[in-house]
């Protein structure tokens, strides 16, 4: 029976149902498309370190684990590893900022090319000439380029040679010199990749790697992967709380202003409840399963509009903002919600308990 | 002696607003049998809907006692009076008061469910009441499907699907035409007798007084006459 008047109450002023539904579902897309956001790029991360092959990477002394620094070791460090045992391939890159999450991976190709496998090209070729850039498909989507256009980066236009699958470390690859020589820093690699003899010798290798070159950040590719999550950037946990928390502001003020608009308008309904013997605890359980019912239907609408949020920015930026869709994040999303909208509820309800039968019955 | 369903003794209700008071009742002394049908009159302002709210539980008095069933209402706080109107009062209003959202038949399961009884189905003898009503067909009717007359038999339906001890009606006609007025007096009436169903209407309307059995004359927050109708109660 209150489940019929719940539903009744809420069928009763669409508009106002409809609206209080869609805002409550506004800061519960904000909390699924931030998360899949970030969880998409660290996945994508992922999937993009293992598949350059290696078994070890190593970045300078006083980097982050997920940073993009300027190039900051010596390629002869590369040259030393290359002679370490155990160690059948060393390979230096550079990383360059581009803008945003986007960097450019400047290679060695014949050295990128014997790691990795090389890359499987959709159109054009390999590099031909140090102006030549090759961009990964998602990357051409994203800036509406193809095999044979220019690309402008640092203010210096690049001859797309060749449009190649994605996974493969980055989505922008440059000859590394022209790179160098373009960032200043010649003669420097921001990291470095090694292929072992044996995939069982990584964890020792990695152990005497640590010792002998102290300082580096040296990581088997395992370990580095399960370095790549929310943990490691600098500031997303609190800028995720900030979310969070204007979520729950959000839908607290709207459910809040929404029920308390809705006991006004029912002073009466609840002045006849009051008369038909409803106890406080009925009309105080009518409003929070109200409040319950939107924030439930809120729910539901923000994680729809998460698809649609994940189709938008994929057509708009698909290499740059790589969205997941995190199912684990959905009861967490829709609890944040559903909170609070009880919690707005609440004084509504108590104003509604506290009326006097007489009154709202008399009210018009 | 047989103890009268309300017993109401040197009832007072003082009304504070700001730094005026008023005296709603002032020593209001009244027993109601049981199976009576009880008509208050008076102007505006004589105290009848204040004695009504009191008896009814919607307020508590300033001084007296108070006995519905035996139990001193004038005793205990808002929760023992929202007690009350479950359990021993039902309400007929003037503007009928029906969930305007509901069916007829989801008001009447409403007052059911809040009395702490099933809801699932009527029971036969509360069938033959909808019958009596003439309201069995239009069940699955909200309130502004139904024309004044029809939503009052449904508040009167309501009010008695929880078997109260009193029925206690509030201008029940007041928003009625002569038709309709007299249909509802007709059935209230006749509830009463075949039911036995103790009842208390406030009216303005001296004809619709003379339906019960006694009537009570009120001025100024007191009773100042009590007239036996002809129908009068056998005793």
């Amino acid at each position: 029976m209150i489940f019929k008047l719940v539903w009744e109450n809420i069928c009763h002023k669409p508009m106002r149902t409809l609206l209080s539904v869609l805002l409550i579902g506004v800061p519960v897309t904000l909390i699924l498309t931030l998360i899949g956001l970030t969880t998409g790029y660290m996945d994508e991360s992922r999937k993009r370190a293992a598949g350059i092959g290696a078994d070890i990477r190593i970045t300078g002394p006083g980097s982050n684990v997920l940073s993009f620094s300027n190039a900051s070791i010596p390629d002869k460090i590369v040259d030393l590893l290359a002679t370490e045992p155990h160690v059948a391939q060393a390979m230096g890159t550079v990383v360059a900022p581009i803008e945003g999450f986007d960097a450019a991976i400047g290679i060695n190709p014949a050295a990128f090319n014997k790691m990795s496998g090389g890359f499987t090209f959709e159109a054009g070729n390999t590099f031909q000439n140090p102006n030549d850039i090759l961009v990964d498909s998602w990357y051409a989507d994203q800036r509406h380029v193809a095999a044979g256009g220019t690309l402008n980066l640092w203010q210096h236009d690049w001859h797309i040679a060749g449009v190649v699958e994605p996974g493969k470390l980055g989505h922008i690859f440059v000859q590394m010199e022209p790179l160098q020589d373009l960032q200043g820093g010649a003669g420097k690699v921001s990291q470095i990749f090694l292929k072992l003899d044996n995939a069982a010798n990584v964890n020792g290798t990695v152990d005497y790697l640590r010792k002998k070159y102290d300082g580096y950040k040296i990581f088997s590719m395992a370990e580095w992967q399960s370095l790549i999550s929310v943990d490691n950037i600098p500031f997303l946990k609190p800028f995720l709380r900030v979310i969070v928390g204007i979520a729950v502001v959000i839908a607290f003020f709207v459910v809040s202003l929404s029920m308390y608009m809705a006991v006004l308008q029912r002073t009466r309904e609840i002045g006849i409840l009051k008369s038909l013997g409803a106890r406080n605890s009925f009309v105080m359980g009518l409003i929070l399963a109200e409040a319950f019912v939107m924030g439930l239907g809120g729910t539901i609408f923000g994680i729809v509009l998460s698809y649609g949020s994940q189709y938008a920015i994929h057509s708009v930026m698909p290499a740059s903002l790589p969205q997941a869709i995190v199912y684990i994040w959905w009861p967490i999303a829709g609890g944040i919600a559903m909170g609070a909208a009880l919690l707005g509820a609440v004084y509504p309800g108590m104003l509604a308990v506290r009326q006097d039968p007489i009154e709202a019955l008399a009210y018009e | 002696m047989i103890e009268p369903i309300i017993r109401i003794r040197d009832l007072r209700k003082t009304y504070r607003t700001g730094k005026v008071s008023v005296e709603a009742l002032r020593g209001v002394n009244l027993d109601v049998p049981e199976g009576e049908f009880f008509s208050i009159v008076g102007p505006s302002g004589s105290g009848k809907s204040t004695l009504f709210h009191i008896v009814g539980g919607l307020t508590p008095p300033s001084a007296g006692s108070v006995t519905v069933g035996g139990k001193d209402v004038s005793q205990v706080g808002e929760a023992g009076r929202t007690e009350l109107r479950r359990k021993q009062v039902s309400f007929v209003f003037q503007k009928f008061n029906l969930l305007p959202n509901l069916t007829a038949r989801d008001n009447i399961r409403t007052a059911l469910y809040i009395s702490g009884r099933k809801v699932d189905r009527f029971e036969p003898e509360f069938e033959k009441i909808l019958a009596l009503l003439g309201i069995a067909g239009r069940l699955d009717h909200k309130p502004a499907e139904m024309s004044g007359g029809e939503q009052q038999r449904v508040a009167i339906a309501r009010a008695l699907a929880t078997k109260p001890a009193i029925l206690l009606a509030d201008e029940p006609t007041g928003n009625l035409d002569t038709a309709n007025s007299l249909a509802v007096l007709r059935l209230l009436r006749d509830l009463n007798e075949r039911l036995g169903q103790t009842i208390l209407m406030i009216t303005h309307n001296a004809e619709a007084a003379e339906y019960g059995h006694r009537i009570v004359h009120m001025r100024d927050g007191q009773i100042v006459e009590t007239a036996q109708t002809s129908h009068s109660l056998p005793h």
